[in-house]
């Protein structure tokens, strides 16, 4: 299927059945009851799943294939949100030449970055892509303050130039109030709700195009996974000498990655800016680049899924365990006797609230101590686990020993 | 007038002079051996032939081409591969991949953006792969992961991986070095069998006396970095000043 082998084309249906059920896989309590905090299913918090899971999958291109650590692609993401926020300004309302605009620019900028940084490698090479990327931070913040807002940011404003009003569609203006980022003037803010018994399911228009827009994203990195170039990347991780003595020029191959993987960050770095019409110089900072280090991580670098599940993870906990308080703890504990309640709530309260990121550092070094490959490693460990079980049962002795042998 | 042509090849580093107006001629179709001392400039020599280093003055003309300033890709796609002393391959990818890699660099050239083609859809790459792995003995060990071979599999992988590319002029430097008695030999046998069948020319640095005699059929000594003969293998087996410089130790150990 579209040039896919059978494993590959299955992982990318899962991944399709994941986004288009989304909203109610991800709300499976219903509301009302004590769980219910624990449902991420609204329109913002899906957006950034998917949104991040295409700016972790770019950058997994990079280092999961070459392993070169850039620490600097939030770079990438700002400048395709700031171009994506003028298209908004100065073109028109619709999101895909915002759209289009952030991936080429964040494209050229990366080609640029890259044409340095990729003089070095290892180290060197991560420094150098931090250093331009705390550089870029600097510039939006201050000197280039005429196009970046310095530090209130760019808004999405009523009187906004907006040549071409209705250029695609444009969006709805209506009785003064600021128009909202639209496609073909369906308004990304706009959802369908349907409740059903006591669940509630939110169908947004933005997520579901960030969620299209992620599977193109990811059917692109399998093909480029798959695809000779990818060996090449792969063989530059493995032993870049070998490489230059095989006839390979390892220059334009890491030159090519890095910027397409730059320019996946300007894509969900310009999908941040249809969906939320504001963007400030934050976006650009130092702990955005290591966010999308720590996803990739997480799930498994290198791996096609990994990056996706590690985003997912991250923006959970980032929306749903910072939320999770002192009183929640309390009615949680409630059904022990006093002292033990407070005991309890002592002992877990660091790790909630704004404490969550201790919880996501302990869960972080777990995965890199116990799981190197991420989630999708212990994903594997559980698949063979659970494989083995339903082998070995009824077969007993030597015999099961010998089936089981190979599979190892 | 041979393949490969060095003259007057000067290399210092610093006070040391590792090259001395190095002269070395290989033929068409033959298997030159360079032995020497260690010490007398025998890599050295080999880094001035791959791009790695660039001599102080002299001449390196591969094919009518000098190689001399041009970047270890280019020398490799005008048609010299190189095996190294300790194998080098692609450790972490798998056996079939190793192979496939230099079947696309020979095909695509040094640099082509593939990303949307399908590797394991290319026939002709497959193919080729395939028949490589099966000259070396090794196509049962096709998907097993390059790092979990043995030494003497890894210098097999290294020596298909260079030879799917066709060479014009394969460069070995030490190919047998660290290696058990047993592989040693199935190496030599290997060489020779690819040099009747294929015609490849091949320059070897060698530190063993024994294969160097069973495989080359011109030998060039060096000393202290220079040239003090080059011949045939029983001149140079009765040459007194071979004698002198390196054979003379050998022979009492």
């Amino acid at each position: 299927m579209l040039g896919l082998n059978k494993k590959d084309a299955r992982l990318l249906l899962i991944v399709a059945g994941m986004v288009l059920l989304a909203p109610i896989l991800l709300n499976p309590f219903p509301e009302g009851s004590a769980m219910a905090q624990f449902n991420a299913g609204y329109p913002d918090l899906m957006q950034r799943f998917v949104i991040f899971g295409i700016f972790a999958i770019g950058f997994n291109i990079l280092f999961g294939l070459t392993g070169y650590l850039s620490f600097g692609h939030a770079a990438f993401l700002g400048a395709g949100s700031y171009a994506g926020m003028w298209m908004l300004k100065l073109l028109s309302i619709n999101v895909i030449p915002a759209i289009i605009l952030s991936t080429v620019v964040a494209g050229i900028i990366a080609l640029c970055i890259g044409w340095i940084s990729l003089r070095r490698s290892g180290i060197y090479f991560s420094i150098l892509t931090l250093a331009f990327a705390q550089m870029a931070f600097a510039l939006a913040a201050s000197v280039l303050t005429p196009i970046t807002g310095g530090e209130t940011g760019l808004q999405t404003n009523l009187n906004d130039p907006r040549i071409f009003p209705e250029f695609l569609g444009g969006g709805s203006s209506v009785d003064g109030n600021i128009p909202k980022p639209s496609l073909f003037g369906l308004e990304m803010t706009d959802s369908y709700e349907l409740v059903l018994g006591s669940w509630e399911w939110t169908f947004n228009w933005g997520f579901y195009l960030s969620g299209l827009i992620m599977l193109c994203a990811f059917y692109v990195a399998i093909r480029i996974f798959r695809s000779p170039f990818g060996l090449m990347l792969k063989a530059v991780k493995s032993n870049q000498q070998r490489l230059n003595y095989t006839g390979l020029n390892t220059k334009p191959y890491m030159l090519a990655c890095f910027v397409i993987s730059g320019m996946y960050a300007g894509l969900a770095g310009g999908l941040m800016a249809a969906m939320d019409p504001q963007v400030g110089a934050e976006r650009m900072q130092w702990t955005a680049s290591g966010e999308v280090v720590l996803m990739t991580i997480l799930g498994g670098a290198g791996t096609l899924i990994g990056p996706v599940l590690g985003a997912g993870l991250i923006k959970y906990f980032e929306n749903i365990f910072s939320k999770i308080n002192k009183a929640t703890l309390e009615v949680w504990f409630g059904i022990f006797p006093d002292w033990m309640t407070d005991l309890l709530v002592t002992i877990v309260y660091p790790f909630i609230g704004k404490g969550w990121h201790l919880t996501l550092g302990l869960i972080f070094m777990a995965i890199v101590i116990f799981l190197p490959g991420g989630l999708v490693q212990g994903g594997q460990k559980l698949a063979s686990f659970a494989r083995r079980d339903r082998k070995g049962g009824g077969v007993e002795g030597p015999a099961a020993d010998q089936r089981n042998t190979p599979a190892e | 007038m041979g393949i490969l042509e060095v003259q007057n090849v000067n290399k210092s580093f610093g006070g040391l002079k590792a090259l001395q107006n190095v002269n070395l001629s290989v033929e068409e179709g033959t298997i030159h051996a360079i032995i020497g001392p260690n010490g007398a400039g025998k890599s050295t020599l080999l880094n001035c032939f791959v791009g790695k280093l660039v001599p102080d003055t002299g001449s390196v003309v591969f094919n009518g081409e000098s190689l001399l300033g041009i970047k270890p890709y280019q020398i490799n796609q005008a048609g010299v591969s190189r095996v190294f002393q300790t194998p080098e391959i692609f450790a972490d990818l798998t056996v079939f991949e190793n192979v496939m890699i230099p079947c696309f660099a020979k095909r695509d050239g040094s640099f082509e953006m593939n990303g949307w083609r399908s590797v394991s859809k290319d026939a002709e790459i497959h193919d080729r792969a395939e028949q490589m792995l099966t000259d070396v003995n090794m196509i049962d060990k096709r998907d097993m992961t390059a790092s979990s071979l043995s030494r003497g599999d890894k210098r097999r992988l290294e020596m298909a991986m260079c030879l799917s590319q066709s060479p014009k002029l394969l460069l070995l430097d030490e190919p047998t070095a660290g290696m058990a008695r047993a592989d040693t030999e199935s190496t030599i046998e290997l060489l020779k069998e690819i040099q009747e069948r294929l015609k490849i020319t091949m320059a070897i640095i060698e530190h063993d006396m024994g294969v160097v005699f069973s495989l080359a059929q011109k030998i060039s000594v060096l000393a202290q970095g220079t040239v003090i003969a080059e011949d045939l293998p029983d001149a140079i087996r009765s040459n007194p000043k071979v004698k002198e410089a390196y054979l003379g130790t050998a022979a009492e150990d």
